[in-house]
C-alpha cells in the first residue's frame, strides 16, 4: 500500500475511532466511575464510596426480582424463538407454496420497534374485567371458545416450588431450601412479555436458519438420500450439524437483546404486579431519571454491561481468532 | 490522487472537529420566542394551556410560542426529558413543575432556578396567594416559581345515578366505605375503580387513606420526620389500604386513571378516589351525573398540589419568559386557564361564577379546610423519596404485607435523609 493511501485510510477511520472512543468507551468509563460514588440529586457529587452501591444493590429486593426476571425471560425467549424459528425455517425449506409471502410475513415484525410491539400486545393481552364481563383482545377469543379469560401481564402469580411440598422438603434436606421460594420461580405475567418478544424475534431466527439451510449444497442432501437416509436422518445428521454456527449467532443476538430489554416492557407491562415484569433496565431508568439516584443507576448499568459482555465477549474473541488464523 | 487524498484529509478533519468540538450551532430566527415545557397534552389540560397561549399572544403580539409538551400521566415521561435538557444546558424558557419538594429539592437546592422576588413584589402576589401556598414556594426567603392552579387530590367520585337508584350515600368513614363496598359487590358492581399503571395512582390512593387516618398535623409531620412511619397510624392506614384493594377492579395494573374513571361513568364501578382532574375528564366526556365527596376521614382536609412555572437560569428568551410568568400569576391568566383545566385558582380573588359546580365547591373548601401537601404529586416529598415509596407500594399492592411495607416506608424516609 502506498503511503498516501495509508494516510487516507487513517484519515477516514480516525473520526469514527475517536467518536467510538469518546461516546462508547469514554462513557462506559464515566458510568463505571459514577457507580463507585455517592451521586444522588441532579448536581454531580462524586465522593468515592467503593463498591458500596453494588453491595446494597444486590441486597435490594427489587433488583433480586429483576435478576430472576431477566433469567426467566432470557431462557424462555431463547427457547421459544429457536424452536419456532427452526421449525418455520424447516417448513419453508420443504418447499411450501408461496414461500415469499410467508417469509415476508414472518420477517415483518422485525421491521417494527419494540415500542410498537409492546403497545399492540398490551391491547391484545389486556386482561379486562371478568367479573363484569368487560373483555378485550385475545380474552374475547378465549371466551368465544368457552375458555376462562386470562389475566396475562397483570397476573401476580409466581410459579415456584413450595417449601412444604415434597420437592421443597427434599431441597431443604440437602441444604438447598432457599430454592423453594418465589425468588427462584417463574412469574406468570412474564409469559405475556415473552409471547410479544417471540412474535417479534422468531422470524429473524427463521430467516437466519433458512439462509443456512439453503447454503447447504443440494448434492449433500441427495447423497444422503441415495445412501438410504430417511428425511429425518437427513436433517439430523446432515443439515442440522452444518448449520450449527448459525445457532450460535442466533443465541448471541437473542441473548444480548433479552439481557438489556427495556422498550418492550416499558410499553407493554411496565413493572407488572409486584415487579413481576420488571427488568434491570427499567429499574435503572426509574432510579436515574425519576429518583435522581445516579450512582445507583450507574451500578445497574454496569451490572447489565457485565452480563452482556459475559455472553458476547467470548464469541467475539473466538471470531477474531478465526479471522486472524487462516 | 494527491489532491483527492488532501481533500479526504480535510473532510475528515472537519468531521472530527464537529464531533469533538461540537461546532456552535446557531439558533436561527428572531429573538422574540417563548418555549414552554409541560406535560399538558390531553383534554382540559391542553385546552387550558392553549387559553394561556392565546392570552399571551394578545398581550405580546409577535412572539412565537413553542409548545414543548411530553405526554404521560403525572409527568412520568416528561420529567426525565426535562432533566436531560436541563443537565445538557438546554433549558426551555419556562417549565411546569409541581409546587413543594419537587420544585425545591429537584431544581432550587441544586441551583438551576432564578429567584422571583422582584416579580412577586411588583405583582403584589404575596397578598393574593394564600399563606400555605407561599410557604411551599419559598426557600431561603425567596420565591422560586409562580403557581397557576390548585388541584385537590382527595376526592371520592361516584356515579350519582347509580347511587340514587340504590339509595346509597357517599361514605364518610372507612367503616361506612367498607359496608357500602359490600353492598356494591352484591349488586355485581366493582366498588372502587383503580387504574394504577405506573403505580402512581396507588400511591395517590394511599396518600388519601393516610390523610384520612390521622390528623392534618400528624400527616404533615410524616414529611418532616415529626410523625413516625413505624407508628400505629401508618399501620392502620396500611391495613385500611390492604382492605380497600380487595374491592378494586382486577385489571387495575393495566388501566390508567381515566380508564378507571370510565368504569364509574359506565356504572360498572361505584366509586373512584382520584384528584379533581376527574371533573374535567367527566365534562370532556359529557358525563353529567358525577357526584363527589371528601373520601373517608378527610372532611375538612384539602390534600393540595399545584402546577407552577419557574424561570430556569440561562433561559434563552428571558424577557418573554418573565412576561409569561406575569401572565401565569395574573387574575386574567388564572381565570382563563382554570375553568378549562378543571382546577381552581391559586389566587384567592378569582370570580367563582366562571367555574362549574364542582370547582365552586372546591373553592369554598380551599378557603376553609386544613391544607396538606400531596405525596404522589410532588408537594410533600422529594422525587427521590417518591420513587422509593413507589417501589414499596408496587410490592404492597401485590402482597399486601403491612409489616413489610411499613418497614419499607421507614427505610425510604431514612434514605431520603428526613428520618433518623
Amino acid at each position: 500500500m502506498r503511503l498516501s493511501d495509508r494516510a487516507v485510510a487513517w484519515a477516514l477511520i480516525v473520526p469514527s475511532l475517536a467518536a467510538v472512543g469518546v461516546f462508547v468507551y469514554g462513557f462506559i468509563g464515566w458510568t463505571a466511575w459514577v457507580s463507585l460514588t455517592n451521586w444522588a440529586g441532579l448536581r454531580p457529587q462524586l465522593a468515592w464510596v467503593g463498591v458500596a452501591n453494588y453491595l446494597s444493590l444486590f441486597q435490594t429486593a427489587r433488583f433480586q426480582i429483576d435478576l430472576r426476571n431477566t433469567v426467566v425471560f432470557t431462557i424462555l425467549l431463547v427457547a421459544a424463538c429457536m424452536t419456532l424459528g427452526l421449525g418455520l425455517a424447516i417448513l419453508l425449506d420443504r418447499g411450501v407454496r408461496g414461500e415469499g409471502v410467508f417469509r415476508t410475513l414472518y420477517l415483518f415484525p422485525l421491521a417494527i420497534s419494540f415500542i410498537v410491539t409492546g403497545v399492540a400486545w398490551r391491547w391484545l393481552l389486556a386482561p379486562g374485567d371478568p367479573a363484569t364481563g368487560r373483555l378485550t383482545g385475545i380474552n374475547v377469543l378465549l371466551a368465544r371458545v368457552g375458555l376462562p379469560p386470562l389475566r396475562w401481564y397483570t397476573d401476580p402469580t409466581i410459579l415456584h416450588i413450595h417449601p412444604d411440598s415434597a420437592v421443597g422438603r427434599l431441597l431443604d434436606q440437602i441444604g438447598l431450601g432457599g430454592l423453594a421460594s418465589p425468588l427462584w420461580g417463574i412469574p406468570v405475567a412474564m409469559l405475556s412479555v415473552v409471547i410479544a418478544a417471540t412474535w417479534q424475534m422468531s422470524g429473524f431466527v427463521m430467516a437466519l436458519y433458512l439462509a443456512a439451510l439453503r447454503s447447504v449444497p443440494d448434492e449433500l442432501r441427495e447423497a444422503a438420500r441415495i445412501d438410504g437416509a430417511s428425511e429425518w436422518a437427513v436433517y439430523r445428521f446432515v443439515l442440522l450439524p452444518s448449520i450449527r454456527p448459525v445457532t450460535l449467532s442466533a443465541l448471541i443476538v437473542l441473548g444480548h437483546i433479552s439481557l438489556k430489554i427495556f422498550d418492550l416492557v416499558a410499553a407493554m407491562s411496565k413493572r407488572g404486579p409486584g415487579f413481576a415484569t420488571d427488568v434491570p433496565a427499567y429499574f435503572m431508568f426509574e432510579a436515574t431519571f425519576h429518583g435522581d439516584q445516579y450512582a445507583l443507576g450507574a451500578s445497574i448499568a454496569i451490572v447489565m454491561l457485565v452480563a452482556v459482555s459475559l455472553l458476547t465477549v467470548p464469541y467475539l474473541v473466538s471470531g477474531a481468532r478465526r479471522e486472524v488464523q487462516p | 490522487m494527491g489532491r483527492r487524498s488532501l481533500l479526504s484529509g480535510v473532510v475528515s478533519v472537519v468531521v472530527l472537529a464537529v464531533l469533538l468540538g461540537g461546532l456552535p450551532v446557531a439558533r436561527a430566527g428572531p429573538a422574540a420566542k417563548l418555549e414552554i415545557f409541560s406535560w399538558w397534552t390531553t383534554g382540559g389540560e391542553a385546552a387550558g394551556l392553549l387559553k394561556l397561549f392565546d392570552l399571551y399572544r394578545k398581550q405580546y403580539p409577535g412572539v412565537e410560542i413553542i409548545n414543548a409538551t411530553v405526554a404521560g400521566g403525572a409527568g412520568f415521561e416528561a420529567k426525565p426529558a426535562l432533566k436531560a435538557r436541563m443537565l445538557g444546558g438546554d433549558p426551555p424558557d419556562s417549565f411546569q413543575v409541581h409546587m413543594g419538594r419537587e420544585l425545591i429539592d429537584t431544581w432550587v437546592v441544586t441551583g438551576y432556578m432564578e429567584p422571583l422576588d422582584d416579580l412577586y413584589r411588583s405583582e403584589g402576589w404575596e397578598r393574593v396567594f394564600p399563606r400555605g401556598v407561599l410557604e411551599l414556594l419559598r426557600y431561603r426567603a425567596s420565591y422560586w416559581s409562580v403557581p397557576v392552579n390548585i388541584h385537590r387530590a382527595n376526592v371520592l367520585w361516584y356515579n350519582r345515578k347509580v347511587f340514587q337508584a340504590n339509595g346509597w350515600r357517599p361514605p364518610t368513614t372507612f367503616d361506612e366505605f367498607f359496608a357500602l363496598a359490600e353492598r356494591m359487590k352484591a349488586k355485581g358492581i366493582t366498588p372502587l375503580a383503580l387504574g394504577d399503571v405506573g403505580i402512581w395512582a396507588s400511591v395517590h390512593l394511599f396518600e388519601v387513606v393516610l390523610a384520612g387516618s390521622m390528623s392534618p398535623q400528624a400527616y404533615k409531620g410524616l414529611w418532616t420526620g415529626a410523625t413516625s412511619w413505624t407508628g400505629p397510624e401508618v399501620r392502620r392506614a396500611l391495613q385500611t389500604m390492604a382492605r380497600m384493594l380487595q374491592y378494586v377492579n382486577p385489571d387495575h395494573a393495566a388501566l390508567s386513571w381515566d380508564q378507571a374513571n370510565d368504569l364509574v361513568i359506565q356504572g360498572k364501578a361505584g366509586m373512584t378516589i382520584m384528584g379533581d382532574w376527574v371533573d374535567a375528564d367527566n365534562l370532556a366526556k359529557g358525563f353529567k351525573d358525577s357526584g363527589w365527596a371528601p373520601p373517608p376521614g378527610t372532611r375538612g382536609v384539602f390534600v393540595a398540589l399545584s402546577d407552577t412555572f419557574g424561570l430556569p437560569k440561562k433561559a434563552p428568551h428571558r424577557v418573554q419568559a418573565v412576561n409569561w410568568l406575569r401572565l401565569v400569576g395574573s387574575k386574567a391568566g388564572q381565570e382563563a386557564f382554570n375553568p378549562v383545566k378543571g382546577s381552581i385558582c391559586a389566587r384567592s380573588d378569582c370570580n367563582p361564577q366562571l367555574f362549574g359546580p364542582y370547582l365552586r365547591s372546591a373553592m369554598q373548601d380551599w378557603a376553609k379546610d386544613a391544607i396538606v401537601p400531596s405525596l404522589a404529586h410532588g408537594a410533600a416529598a422529594s422525587e427521590t423519596w417518591v420513587t422509593m415509596i413507589n417501589d414499596v407500594m408496587t410490592a404492597f399492592v401485590n402482597d399486601r404485607d403491612v409489616a413489610k411495607a411499613q418497614a419499607g416506608f421507614a427505610k425510604a424516609c431514612r434514605d431520603a435523609g428526613v428520618c433518623k
